[in-house]
């Protein structure tokens, strides 16, 4: 039986030699991303702004009715309501402010959302409310702080990982490339508006570990190389690292994204966010173990002897202070 | 490496086999089939968001708990100093600040106050615990002040009891399976699932239902009552409904102490009032309540009384005649269904502080069963083409990664259901997740056989280093994840939580299923055909 391969054998692509260039791209994609958070803002949904949302589905019409809704919700006088279509045609999620005395006033957000769903009912009989959900702004501005620093400390946490395991290098480059994709993941929301919520943040907690799985394999097979072949110029065996692991790269990404992309096509509406997030990090994190995790290394100084074996602390310092006596 | 006594093998078929066994009793109540009844069959539960079902967080107010515990150490100190022999008599008391001060009339009673009020601050426990500090200023003033594990102890006594409240409050609305727990210091999770109207449950647990007969203080003139000005002893309490307030005055002047409070209750029903057919609350008192009750009525026959509801005034009716039968009934604006809530309220228990929902959340049956359609068909379609993929560019080698990642779904599932973990909604992506990336320890392994057949080694030795070299990227790779897992989880809130479980029971089944079993398939073929190439 004939083998499909994705990837040709004995392939020599010499990724490094434009990675300067790449690098340059790739800051100023950082730093676009993050103007783009600062200046357009993140669509907080309620989990991180607080407020209410209301999903419903027009269940007799072939499309709900987005202008009337608005127009319906704006009457009542709690602000200009959001109202995005939400999955299928005739669904929409409807997400208000809520006024700062319903803060600690229970009643008063049930009421609204009574209120709200009172009138759209009035004028749409066939209206199916699928779910409610109210985030008071105390517990919004909890979530907010838990998410920076479940993210803080997960990309710490795990750079940390990486140093003891490697080499300092190593940790600096993997949280590198840690923080350019998470920087353009937030970008991405960013950019198309799209409502971040808690599950936007699982999501790139869950990037940060899949998107290291890429630059951990390609680290083990640097470290591997440097070891075997320690006279090679660094970015030349950097090269050769990283097309002996492209078969692998390119394997993995792929069985990622065939499992995920139906997710994203025929899975729940409430997902899409999830995983959208979760294959734009498949991709920058294939990128970057690559482009930003590799090319550091050079920059930073590895070297064959970084892992020469059975070293301890102390007899590298013997080492070089013997290697500083011979060249003086 | 390739090394699989007899022992070995069947230990891991045994264990492969159990574990995903468990998951048989979730797969047959998803698709509709019965489960023989004599077989144990520990199941996934769903969460809220595929289920159906409410998510209500209510927060207490801790201030309001230590406000409480000052009222009550005030009327104690004043009881007490009363009842001492010789009578103590005190002056200038006041509650600001959260402390309570007074000021002896005579200082020589120093000693003896402090004798008389020591046993009022010491804690309950046998640990001997202090709850309050007294200090003495000027020679004759009292200064109480709650020490902080006093309060803190206190709140957790509230919340106890607050919890026990919610419980039988929810349970009088007939809704299966409520879960409730204590979160942080100040905190409750209610969930309960499949509820056709979250709305009665909300009204209820938002009712703190303490109430209180206070006196009315007649010689308030209205007009001050109605500026704001407080009579002295007294506190002025607003209407419920404004509409049945007297004369236009939407509040009422009550005696601040002397009162009782209608938490001393055997049973509290929804019915008629006679003349009217109006509905109301009867009310009937346990044997101390009711002789408190008897008491208060006898003593003030012909003046009115207030009937406080949580800080508002339902009615102020005139009292005829001592009420000596242990019940009463309590009238209000009331409609049959405010009036069965109140019942409901009044016969759990006052909640012992408010309690305010901060976040709610309330999924439909509907959705939730549509999510989980389009999940396991996008599921479905992922692992089909994932399969699909594996075994055109591996060959047999895809096939063993196809049988294991058939026994990681199986075990994570089985691992799920005896744990006794919920699946949400973003499980099912962590489910998706788990299985594209499953497979990258099989790609790792068989990338690395590919390379070292390339390099010349016999099949054999290209397996085994295969399996040895990869191994390393495969355990920090996991770590890696297992450390992002572990802060997902911590971080997370309910469904985000059931996300993680996945994400880290997948961890585990997958490193098991996807080397191990893999190696352990792969030895067998080896030693059976003694394959002299390798197509991978």
């Amino acid at each position: 039986m004939q083998l499909l391969k994705l990837v040709p054998d004995n392939t020599n692509i010499h990724f490094l030699r434009w990675r300067v260039p790449f690098y340059v791209v790739s800051i100023i994609l950082i730093a676009a991303s993050w103007g783009l958070v600062l200046t357009k803002g993140l669509n907080y949904g309620i989990d991180f702004a607080g407020g209410q949302e209301i999903e419903a589905t027009f269940t007799k019409s072939a499309e709900a009715p987005v202008a009337e809704l608005r127009e319906d919700v704006a009457k009542l006088g709690y602000g200009d309501p959001v109202i995005q279509r939400f999955g299928d045609a005739n669904s929409v999620s409807i997400r208000t402010k809520l006024p700062e005395e319903a803060e600690g006033n229970a009643g008063m957000a049930e009421a609204i959302s009574n209120k709200i769903i009172a009138a759209i009912r009035a004028d749409h009989p066939d209206v199916r409310i699928d779910s409610v959900s109210t985030v008071s702004g105390k517990v919004s501005g909890e979530f907010r702080e838990m998410a920076i620093y479940a993210l803080g400390a997960a990309m710490l946490a795990i750079s940390i990982y990486i140093w003891v395991r490697f080499e300092w290098q190593f940790g600096v480059g993997g949280l590198f490339a840690l923080f350019h994709d998470v920087s353009l993941t937030l970008g991405m929301f960013a950019l198309f508006q799209m409502e971040f919520g808690l599950q936007i943040i699982a999501a790139i907690l869950a990037i940060i570990g899949y998107s290291l799985n890429d630059t951990i394999v390609v680290y083990d097979r640097i470290r591997e190389d440097l070891k075997k072949f320690r006279k090679m110029p660094l970015p030349e065996l950097l090269d050769m690292s990283v097309n002996e692991t492209l078969a692998r790269t390119v394997m993995t990404s792929a069985t990622l994204l065939l499992a995920l992309i139906p997710l994203l096509l025929f899975g729940p509406e409430s997902l899409f966010g999830l995983t959208a997030a979760i294959v734009m990090g498949i991709f920058v994190g294939t990128y970057s173990s690559i482009y930003m995790a590799a090319p550091i290394l050079i920059w930073l100084g590895v070297s064959g002897d970084s892992f020469v074996p059975t070293e301890s602390a102390v007899e590298r310092q013997e080492r070089l202070a013997r290697e500083r006596g011979t060249k003086s | 490496m390739l090394e699989f006594p007899t022992w070995k093998k069947v230990w891991l078929w045994g264990l492969t086999l159990v574990v995903a066994a468990a998951a048989l009793p979730s797969l047959f109540a998803v698709s509709g089939l019965p489960w023989p009844s004599a077989i144990p069959n520990p199941q996934v539960s769903l969460g809220l968001d595929l289920a159906g079902g409410s998510h209500i967080l209510l927060e207490a107010d801790e201030k309001q708990v230590g406000q409480q515990r000052l009222e009550n150490m005030e009327e104690s100190v004043r009881a007490r100093l009363r009842q001492a022999e010789p009578r103590i008599r005190i002056g200038d008391i006041s509650s600001a600040g959260g402390r309570l001060s007074f000021m002896l009339k005579d200082p020589s009673q120093v000693d003896a106050a402090r004798e008389e009020i020591l046993p009022l601050t010491t804690g309950a426990g046998l640990t001997g615990q202090r709850d309050w500090d007294i200090r003495v200023e000027d020679g004759n003033r009292f200064i109480l002040t709650p020490t902080s594990e006093g309060l803190e102890q206190a709140v957790s006594q509230a919340m106890d009891s607050a919890i026990e409240v919610v419980r039988k409050r929810i349970d009088a609305l007939g809704t299966r399976e409520p879960t409730i727990i204590r979160q942080g210091q100040n905190r409750i999770v209610v969930q309960v699932p499949g509820l056709d109207d979250p709305q009665a449950l909300k009204d209820l647990l938002g009712q703190t239902a303490k109430l209180e007969f206070k006196m009315v203080d007649d010689s308030a003139a209205p007009n001050d009552v109605a500026q704001g000005i407080v009579p002295p002893g007294d506190e002025i309490v607003p209407y419920a409904d404004p509409q049945s307030a007297p004369a236009g005055v939407p509040a009422i002047a009550v005696k601040r102490l002397g009162g009782i409070k209608g938490d001393q209750l055997t049973d509290a029903r929804q019915s008629f009032e006679q003349q009217t057919n109006s509905p109301v609350v009867t009310i009937t008192f346990n044997q101390q309540g009711g002789a408190k009750f008897a008491k208060l009525t006898s003593e003030n026959v012909n003046k009115r009384f207030a009937i406080i509801l949580d800080g508002k005034v339902l009615s102020a009716p005139s009292i005829n005649e001592p009420i000596l039968g242990g019940s009463a009934q309590i009238s209000g604006s009331f409609t049959v269904q405010s009036a069965t809530q109140l019942a409901i309220a009044l016969r759990s228990g006052a909640l012992p502080v408010d309690l305010t929902v901060v976040e709610e959340r309330t999924v439909g049956p509907d959705l939730g069963a549509d999510s989980i359609r389009k999940g396991l068909v996008a599921m479905g379609i992922g692992t089909g083409l994932v399969v699909l993929l594996m075994v055109a560019v591996y060959g047999r080698f895809g096939i063993y990664a196809t049988c294991a990642l058939v026994f990681n779904v199986l075990m994570i599932l089985g691992i799920m259901a005896v744990m006794g973990t919920t699946l949400t909604l973003p499980g099912i992506a962590g489910f998706v997740l788990t299985i594209g990336a499953a497979v990258d320890a099989n790609v790792l392994i068989y990338e690395r056989m590919r390379e070292e057949r390339k390099k010349g080694r016999r099949v054999i030795a290209a397996v085994e280093n295969g399996y040895k070299e990869a191994s390393r990227a495969i355990y920090d790779a996991n770590i890696t994840n297992f450390i992002a897992g572990i802060l997902l989880f911590a971080f997370g809130s309910g469904p985000v939580r059931g996300f993680a479980v996945v994400l880290i029971i997948g961890l585990f089944t997958s490193v098991f299923t996807g080397v191990t079993l893999t190696r352990m398939w792969v030895a067998d073929w080896l030693r059976r055909k003694r394959p002299t190439e390798l197509n991978v």
